[in-house]
């Protein structure tokens, strides 16, 4: 080496190997170091006695202490369900409507429904439950089916337009696709869209509206209504609250009638529990739009 | 007879590639078909054109070394390396503006799903991979005093691995991928470099083997672990059956949780022996050289170089924890990983230690200092990743952004750094350059990175953290609080300031080129006195 010695190299002999100039100190590993490394190689040792480790030709040691990762979880999922096993069964023998009006179990339906919503319902509703296009918004007064906790209920369990409820109870309607099938001439189309527009905003075209409201009549009105404020029974959307489904643009709108456009819901009874959707169900009813029952409303 | 050998083989090669491209069922592997036709094509008429002629000696330095192909390699690193952080920096921005995942390109070609695997093999494969085959290619002949075996075996080494790279970018952004994490080159891919990787390993024990050296220097030790290794890992992780002959699409031999824990197996010692045993076979060259002093301790190096090797291989079930994974696996990977713990420092250790003496030349030398903060990052990855192998720690770390920010203090800190030393120390030589273009802009890509880094690394914790108590809060019911969604909301401002620190980092990078590039075209030349010196040590 070309620089002044230190006090290092007189102290330490190097190997006397010598690559491109580059020699190696002889001085000893760290003691702190070695003593580390022995400490974590005897907790191994011991750590894979204590638990399931070490494979053997038929399955592997199971450790002392009878650790299991899966037994773990299941330990805990069992204790919060020991835990709220009361609640659980207050909820599913209470009835629907009295459900958000008992703090104790509002309260716990809340939670409980919350958290059913997150994890299911979240990622076409979004995790505020404003919805999104083709995803109904369930913060508003708007429902397709039914905003009251029985008609909530039964949406969630059978789900709409789906093919896998076991019990075949899925809502369940079509909107025929009117330009697609040439059911309408392109001008009646833009007639009854016009028309459709006026009804909760400006046409495109004022002109078309007379002639449009005949063609809805026609065709739309056994389904929406003559006053196009929609029908619960089929699902049929209120046409003249200027809340849309798909949008409200004339492009939007012509989509919609020319090739219709509905949504699928999974019905939930196979995977969640009655529990579990009656707590969702009182948990988008207390949104902002849930209605009561339809005989205390008309009282 | 060697020229008709050639002639033959390029041709046939550019024949086959033109009828795959024809019967091509997917445009990737049409591309790739096209892409080595024209490439073979050309290759056959140079080989028809120079048949007989003298072909020129292997063009070797002052020494007798072979430095054209560590040349190209050094060009590679720095231009795969901008790219790398420059795709990095781009996604980055794309997780907190989605809007940057632009439908021009068409087909998905510039969505975050495509352009990720494009910088992590951008970065790891191209700029550490590059990084890698040119250091050891400078330090086994230096280090073994004789010139790398095999004549122009090097240079089909270097070419054909980017090739590999090319086909494997350009896979990515067409869609071909075996969905395997830092593995997702499709099969033919995987076989070309199979090919190319045992060239390598030809060439590297070939120089070994020929060495006038009594002794192997503990770089090449590390550099050797790291090509048989990773010829093994390649091999056994891709192994699959092609659909068709003709489109890339396979299938692998493995199924669930064995295929999972074949590539952990892979994918960990893809970290273990490419980014940890090859990067300290640069770092025990290089920082003894730069700091002009011996290596701190013989025995240190031996031990926890067997010990390394030795126990990285079977900490790669820790990256599946608490799946379907049996449990005696998972416990294994989590004490196989504590237990590399002290290994894994004395790296760390020779490396600081070796400057015992020398500390001042931390304050006067950036370059240097480059390599002691990448040896201080290496030392805070392999201890953070020991602590995140802990099945606790896991079930908190896991599948979050902590992840992510130690894989990069680790990536950015570690490998990054000394490879940009290692470049500062041999472009001046390699070009015969008196010293680098400028020491101050060495300076500023020193701060740039570093504190790129740290906004990296901290933005990651910070998020990773939370994110993880927010998928496992739950309410005195026992019930979820958060929405997935709500964490992806919560992480926005964690997501700018990790964007920024790429950019900080990909600056530095930027400033290097063109230091490196100042100095090969405007470096005073060395001065003969130096080079005779130099010869002499």
């Amino acid at each position: 080496m070309s620089k002044k010695p230190t006090k290092l190299e007189k102290d330490i002999p190097t190997t006397g190997h010598s690559w491109d100039g580059i020699q190696e100190y002889d001085n000893p590993m760290p003691r702190w170091w070695l003593w580390t490394f022995y400490a974590t190689i005897v907790w191994g040792i011991g750590y894979t006695i204590a638990y399931p480790a070490w494979p053997l030709v038929k399955g592997a040691t199971e450790g002392v202490l009878g650790y299991s990762t899966r037994a773990e979880v299941q330990a805990e999922i069992d204790s919060f369900d020991a835990a709220n096993e009361g609640m659980r069964q207050k909820l599913v023998a209470a009835d629907l409507n009295e459900i958000n009006s008992d703090p104790e179990l509002a309260s716990f339906a809340q939670n409980a429904g919350g958290a059913v919503f997150r994890t299911w319902c979240a990622q076409c509703h979004g995790s505020g439950a404003a919805g999104a296009k083709g995803y109904p918004n369930l913060l508003d007064d708007d429902w397709l089916w039914g905003g009251d906790m029985e008609a909530i209920h039964f949406t969630i369990t059978h789900g709409i337009r789906n093919e896998d409820d076991p019990e075949g109870e899925a809502r369940y309607s079509e909107m025929p696709r009117f330009g697609t099938d040439e059911l309408l001439e392109s001008e009646e189309i833009d007639q009854v869209v016009n028309y459709v527009m006026s009804l909760s905003g400006e046409p495109q075209d004022a002109s078309m509206v007379e002639a449009g409201q005949v063609v809805f009549e026609d065709n739309c009105a056994a389904c929406h209504g003559d006053n196009a404020q929609g029908d619960r029974e089929q699902g049929a959307p209120n046409l003249s609250d200027a809340i849309w489904l798909y949008g409200g643009d004339y492009a939007d709108v012509r989509e919609s009638v020319y090739n219709a456009r509905f949504g699928v819901m999974p019905n939930w009874n196979t995977r969640l529990s009655e529990a579990e959707i009656r707590a969702v169900a009182a948990y988008v009813h207390t949104r902002g739009g849930g209605e009561e029952p339809a005989e205390e409303a008309s009282e | 007879m060697w020229d008709y050998v050639k002639i033959v083989l390029f041709g046939l090669i550019a024949l086959l590639a033109a009828i795959a491209a024809n019967y091509a069922r997917d445009l990737a592997y049409m591309v790739h078909a096209l892409l080595i036709f024209a490439i073979a094509a050309g290759m056959f008429i140079w080989a028809v054109r120079t048949t007989w002629e003298e072909k020129p000696a292997i063009e070797v330095n002052a020494e007798g070394y072979m430095d054209g192909v560590v040349r190209y390699g050094v060009v590679a690193t720095a231009f795969w390396g901008v790219v790398g952080f420059l795709v990095g920096t781009f996604i980055a921005f794309q997780l907190a503006f989605p809007q940057l995942n632009f439908q021009l390109l068409g087909d998905g070609i510039g969505n975050f799903g495509r352009l990720r695997p494009l910088h992590t093999s951008a970065v790891i494969f191209a700029f550490g991979g590059n990084a890698l085959i040119a250091t050891s290619f400078y330090i086994v002949q230096r280090t073994s005093a004789a010139r790398l075996w095999g004549g122009n075996l090097a240079w089909f080494v270097f070419w054909g691995y980017n090739l590999f790279i090319i086909l494997a970018a350009t896979g990515y952004l067409l869609g071909a991928t075996q969905s395997k994490e830092y593995a997702e080159p499709e099969w033919y891919v995987d076989w070309w470099l199979t090919v190319v990787w045992v060239a390598y390993l030809l060439v590297f024990l070939g120089t070994i083997m020929t060495r006038k050296e009594k002794h192997i220097y503990v770089a090449n030790w590390f550099f050797l672990s790291f090509i048989v290794t990773v010829a093994m890992l390649h091999v056994v992780n891709n192994l699959s059956i092609p659909v068709s002959l003709f489109g890339s699409k396979s299938v692998q031999v493995f199924a669930g949780v064995q295929d999972a824990m074949t590539q952990w197996w892979y994918g960990h010692n893809a970290v273990g022996f490419f980014l940890t045993a090859g990067f300290l076979g640069m770092m025990y060259y290089f920082v003894p050289k730069q700091a002009e002093r011996p290596v701190y301790s013989y025995k240190l190096s031996i031990i926890h170089f067997w010990a390394l090797i030795f126990l990285y291989i079977w900490a790669g079930p820790h990256h599946l924890h608490y799946t379907a994974l049996p449990d005696w696996a998972s416990t294994l990977g989590m004490v196989f990983s504590i237990v590399l713990w002290m290994p894994s420092w004395g790296g760390m250790i020779n490396g600081l230690m070796t400057l015992s003496g020398a500390w001042d030349k931390l304050r006067t030398d950036p370059i240097i200092r480059m390599m002691i903060v990448s040896i201080g990052f290496y030392g805070m990855s392999t201890f953070e990743g020991p602590m995140m192998s802990i099945r606790a720690v896991n079930s908190l770390s896991h599948y979050t952004d902590w992840t992510i920010g130690h894989v990069h203090s680790g990536a950015l800190g570690w490998n990054g750094m000394i490879t940009f030393g290692a470049l500062y120390f041999l472009v001046p030589r390699l070009w015969n350059r008196a010293k680098l273009y400028s020491l101050p802009a060495v300076n500023w890509h020193f701060w740039l990175a570093t504190i790129g880094i740290v906004l990296y690394a901290s933005s990651m914790w910070v998020t990773g953290i939370m994110e993880g108590l927010m998928w496992r809060e739950v309410d005195a019911n026992g019930f979820l609080v958060n929405a997935f969604a709500d964490t992806v909301s919560a992480k926005f401002p964690m997501y700018v300031v990790r964007a920024l620190g790429g950019v900080l980092y990909l600056a530095g990078a930027l400033i290097m080129a063109w230091n490196l590039w100042m100095t090969v075209r405007k470096g005073e030349a060395r001065v003969p006195a130096t080079a005779a010196a130099v010869a002499a040590e």
